[in-house]
């Protein structure tokens, strides 16, 4: 078993109120950092840790809290990212709903040594119900003393609040989750300048994931070093991976980084294989917009040795026999999966959540989703699978914000490893339909 | 003062300048610009046609930059090297933005009132292909009035977002934006509405293809029949700067100055635009500049495309 | 309406546009599901905004309804790792049960089925929303309960 740092007392049935939270331990970080430490010395752990950020891209979170811009007087605020909408990503949810009271310390501490006196959770409006839940965790940290006015008589205030979104992917981006929370649409700002410098109302701002800033508190709890302990090179201590599609066991598991992902495939521990004796296809090993790995790439890499559950491993190859860590989002297809056809799905979701801004995202995903129709549902050409590969490269790079990219990316994988499924859906129209796309809905202007 | 190299060309420029910017100082080889305009604040970085290749960032940093950039909103430092047309990648990237704006675009030049004067007209010509692979039903939207001197067409617009910078910047209240979001995105009023503002009509001008036009001048003329004339008046409200466009005798038009990047000098408002149209209203000061590369200079004008497919739309 | 400035104290006092999305939330349930022009021209007064900046926003984001929807809104999963596990089966018996098509609301204006993109549950599917409740798992028992049920408390 794995050494859990997150979800150790996940089952605990109390886990999610704060007298069972603080029986099994809970709040220990929020007295040691603000009694014993600075918060400079806390930053200083967090780099130590290794942290990278679980949002997807992977930043050093210590790095990042240390462009916070320090040098002004304006207010200073911690956003914690809890938009969790890319497709196959649950993890978040899971900690929040279960375990509220990990994220409002971790919110706390990193709040203390970045600080800040005011700080938000973004969650995505369709978490409603998570968002009551938080806002309860935080009616009894205010209450026992953790929120507010010197807590714990330290001289130290914060204010934490939760503001939900309305249905919008792009507002997982940070600068457009920052327009959002200003009360407008969720269109992805120009950078620079970047947060840290000017973010939320124009002020130095740090926005990180759920899961990074939970991680905060094992880590000034135990020490960073401890936590580097864990995991091989730059992928420190344990990953939370959400894992669906065709497993056996699917749902959410903390790893170690390091584990091969054969072992995070077929191990009871985790996703139990493959159900009804199938082989595995392909794997989307961090979200959807990761490339898609074919099963010759996803277990070996190049140089043979087996491929492993970290930042590095999983990107070993480059984009041409590798894929990227992501937010964790493994999505697993077995030999009778489409590959079309998810490949469609997926480009449909990024004309959908496009947010319209600039030239090659709004119109490339829209065109890439309408190519790809045709082909699944048996009008495609041969030279419209070149037209893709053409107007993905054409998006990927020259757009505002990394949506561009992550529409353009799987589309390219998809052609790049599975070609032969194209060209046939080209070739043998009437062959495709069968029991599984049963569903079809009509092609039309995407609305929102 | 930070020196930059564009396209082997080397040039001095305040700090802060864009690359954009830097290269209109140069004069030659500048990259187009359909969303930025130097006069709307926060305006550019949307359309991506002005994208060009950082090979060096700055004598202190020399790493070049990993993607092409937006120069219209990048600064630039000391010793930033940029290529511009010299790099196949930029001309490459620029060509499939300039595909992506056509894409949904009705392509109804011979209709459209812009025509002659369109951004998006010369750039195709400049970088376009020659026929559209996009074959599916373009979107189209319904053609509003916005007020009675401002008409909408929708379908032309390429979200550029500078005709809600003029609201908001140069009039008391917005009435009309962004509506909607990804590929359906419109500029709306949502309950319709005028937009009535002494200095609305500027929308006009800074839109870069023919979306917003000016419905006292819709149809009476192509642009390229009419003779430009630079005229003032002692207006109370604005410079009183502008172009009046003859045909004949009669004053066809009024709109503020072009200066040489297709952007108003000088805002002007919807009394010298709309009301002043009698030559007596104005001092004439002689024949306006056209740029020379403009159909409008050149009196001629064809099609850079093949009709579009939708004939039937032509006859609304 | 002590809602509302429970959402405002939130914010900076100069920021109260921050409020807007919270704010529009508590609106489209109170007015029925759906925002009108009339309601959002109450929530710019409300925020001291014009009116534009709310239809900028509640036309951007996809819980907001600037249309009318049935009493009870079905919002079905529809994404990839969903459709691995069985979410078009589902979606086409309930199209076939309500006899409507995904964007479709019932005459009876009972049900709208309205597809939506992965809402965290990839590993419990297939799912839908309705109302701030999950349900995952689904089969087709399951959803013939669960209408039923939606069907007698709303009518
Ligand atoms: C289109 C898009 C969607 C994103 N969605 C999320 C999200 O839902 N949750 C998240 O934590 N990060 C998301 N990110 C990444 C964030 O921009 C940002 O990198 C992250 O929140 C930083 O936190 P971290 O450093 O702790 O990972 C998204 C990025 C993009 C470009
Ligand atoms: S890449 Fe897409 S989502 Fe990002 S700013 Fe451009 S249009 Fe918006
Ligand atoms: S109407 Fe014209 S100015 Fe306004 S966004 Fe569209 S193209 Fe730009
Ligand atoms: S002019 Fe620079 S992006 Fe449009
Ligand atoms: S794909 Fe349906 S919940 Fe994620």
């Amino acid at each position: 078993m794995g050494r859990k740092l997150l979800l150790e007392h996940i089952d605990k049935p109390d886990i999610n109120t704060m007298e069972g939270y603080i029986r099994h331990g809970g709040y220990r970080s929020l007295e040691k950092a603000l009694k014993t430490m600075t918060p400079d010395a806390v930053t200083e752990e967090v780099k130590k840790s290794g942290l990278r950020g679980r949002g997807g891209a992977g930043f050093p979170t210590g790095m990042k809290w240390s462009f916070l811009d320090k040098s002004t007087d304006k207010p200073r605020y911690l956003l914690c990212n809890a938009d969790e909408s890319e497709p196959g990503t649950f993890k978040d949810r899971l900690l929040m709903e279960k375990i509220p009271h990990l994220l409002i310390e971790g919110m706390i501490v990193s709040s203390y040594a970045l600080g800040c006196r005011t700080s938000y959770i973004y969650i995505r409006g369709e978490y409603m119900f998570i968002l009551r839940i938080l806002e309860k965790a935080i009616a009894e940290a205010y209450a026992k003393g953790f929120l507010g006015n010197n807590i714990l008589g330290t001289g130290y205030s914060l204010d934490l609040h939760v503001h939900p979104g309305a249905g919008a992917y792009i507002c997982g981006e940070e600068t457009a989750l920052i327009e959002s929370l200003e009360g407008k649409r969720g269109n992805p700002r120009i950078k620079p300048p970047f947060p840290a410098i000017a973010g939320l109302y124009n002020c130095p701002t740090i926005v990180n994931n759920v899961e990074s800033i939970a991680a905060v508190v094992p880590i000034v709890n135990d020490g960073g070093e401890e936590y580097a302990k864990i995991g091989i090179g730059k992928s420190t201590g344990t990953k939370l991976i959400s894992a669906s599609g065709n497993i056996n066991k699917p749902g959410v598991y903390e790893i170690e980084m390091g584990i091969s992902v054969e072992e995070f495939i077929y191990s009871d521990e985790y996703c139990g294989g493959i159900p009804n004796g199938l082989d595995i296809k392909a794997c989307v090993p961090g979200g959807s917009s990761v490339p898609i790995l074919p099963k010759q790439l996803l277990f070996k890499q190049s140089d043979g040795s087996p491929r492993l559950m970290t930042y590095e491993s999983l990107s070993e190859g480059g984009f041409a026999t590798g894929s990227m860590l992501g937010s964790g989002g493994f999505i697993v297809f077995d030999e009778k999966a489409c590959i079309v056809r998810n490949t469609w799905n997926f480009a449909r979701f990024y004309h959908h959540e496009s947010c319209g801004q600039c030239s090659p995202c709004r119109e490339g995903t829209g065109w890439m989703e309408r190519v790809l129709h045709n082909i699944e549902y048996g009008h495609g050409k041969m030279e419209d699978i070149d037209l893709l590969w053409d107007i993905q490269r054409k998006i990927e790079g020259n757009t505002i914000c990394p949506l561009g990219d992550a529409a353009a990316w799987p589309v390219a994988a998809a052609i790049r490893h599975f070609r032969h499924e194209f060209e046939y859906h080209v070739k043998y129209p009437h062959r495709v339909f069968d029991a599984d796309h049963v569903y079809q809905p009509e092609m039309k202007m995407q609305t929102v | 003062m930070p020196k930059v190299t564009i396209d082997d060309i080397t040039i001095e420029v305040p700090a802060g300048t864009t690359i954009l910017e830097a290269a209109r100082q140069i004069g030659v080889n500048v990259p187009p610009a359909m969303c930025y305009y130097s006069k709307l604040k926060g305006s550019g970085g949307k359309c991506r046609v002005c994208l060009v290749k950082v090979t060096k960032g700055s004598d202190r940093d020399p790493r070049p930059m990993p993607k092409l950039v937006a120069s219209c909103r990048t600064a630039v430092m000391d010793g930033m090297e940029v290529r511009n047309v010299t790099s196949p990648e930029v001309i490459e990237a620029r060509r499939g933005v300039v595909e992506f704006l056509l894409v949904n675009h009705p392509l109804d030049c011979p209709i459209c009132d812009q025509a002659g004067e369109c951004h998006l007209q010369d750039l195709s010509y400049d970088h376009g292909l020659s026929k559209s692979r996009y074959e599916f039903e373009r979107r189209t939207f319904e053609r509003i009035d916005i007020g009675d001197k401002i008409q909408l067409h929708m379908n032309r617009c390429i979200l550029c977002y500078r005709c809600t910078q003029v609201a908001e910047q140069l009039t008391p209240e917005r009435v009309h934006g962004v509506l909607y979001r990804g590929e359906v995105s419109e500029i709306s009023t949502f309950i319709e509405q005028a937009v009535d503002n002494e200095m609305s009509g500027n929308m006009i001008d800074v839109c870069p293809v023919g979306a917003l036009t000016d419905k006292t001048f819709r149809f009476k003329s192509r642009v390229w029949f009419t003779k430009p004339m630079y005229a003032h008046r002692d207006c109370p409200t604005c410079s009183g700067k502008v172009t009046l466009w003859y045909q004949g005798a009669e004053v066809l038009r009024v709109t503020s100055r072009k200066d040489k990047w297709g952007e108003s000098e000088g805002f002007i408002c919807n009394t010298c635009r709309f009301d002043k149209k009698q030559t007596i209203d104005w001092t004439i000061e002689g024949p306006a500049d056209v740029d020379r590369h403009s159909v409008i200079s050149q009196n001629h004008y064809e099609l850079p495309y093949e009709l579009p497919v939708n004939q039937k739309k032509l006859s609304n | 309406m002590v809602e509302v400035s429970r959402l405002l104290s939130h914010y900076p006092a100069d920021r109260q546009k921050s409020a807007l999305l919270p704010v529009l939330h508590i609106a489209q349930k109170e007015f029925g599901g759906w925002l009108n022009a009339e309601s959002m021209d109450y929530v710019a007064r409300l925020l001291h905004i014009h009116p534009i900046e709310v239809y900028e926003v509640a036309t951007f984001y996809s819980m907001f309804h600037t249309e009318p929807v049935g009493k009870v809104l079905i919002e079905v999963c529809q994404t990839g790792p969903c459709c691995l596990n069985g979410a078009e089966r589902i979606i086409s018996y309930i199209e076939k049960k309500l006899n409507i098509k995904v964007g479709e609301t019932t005459r009876d204006g009972m049900f709208t089925l309205k597809g939506v993109e992965c809402l965290g549950a990839c590993g419990y599917a297939p799912m839908f929303q309705i109302g701030e409740t999950f349900y995952e798992h689904l089969t087709e028992e399951k959803v013939d309960a669960i209408l039923a049920d939606m069907r007698s408390k709303n009518s």
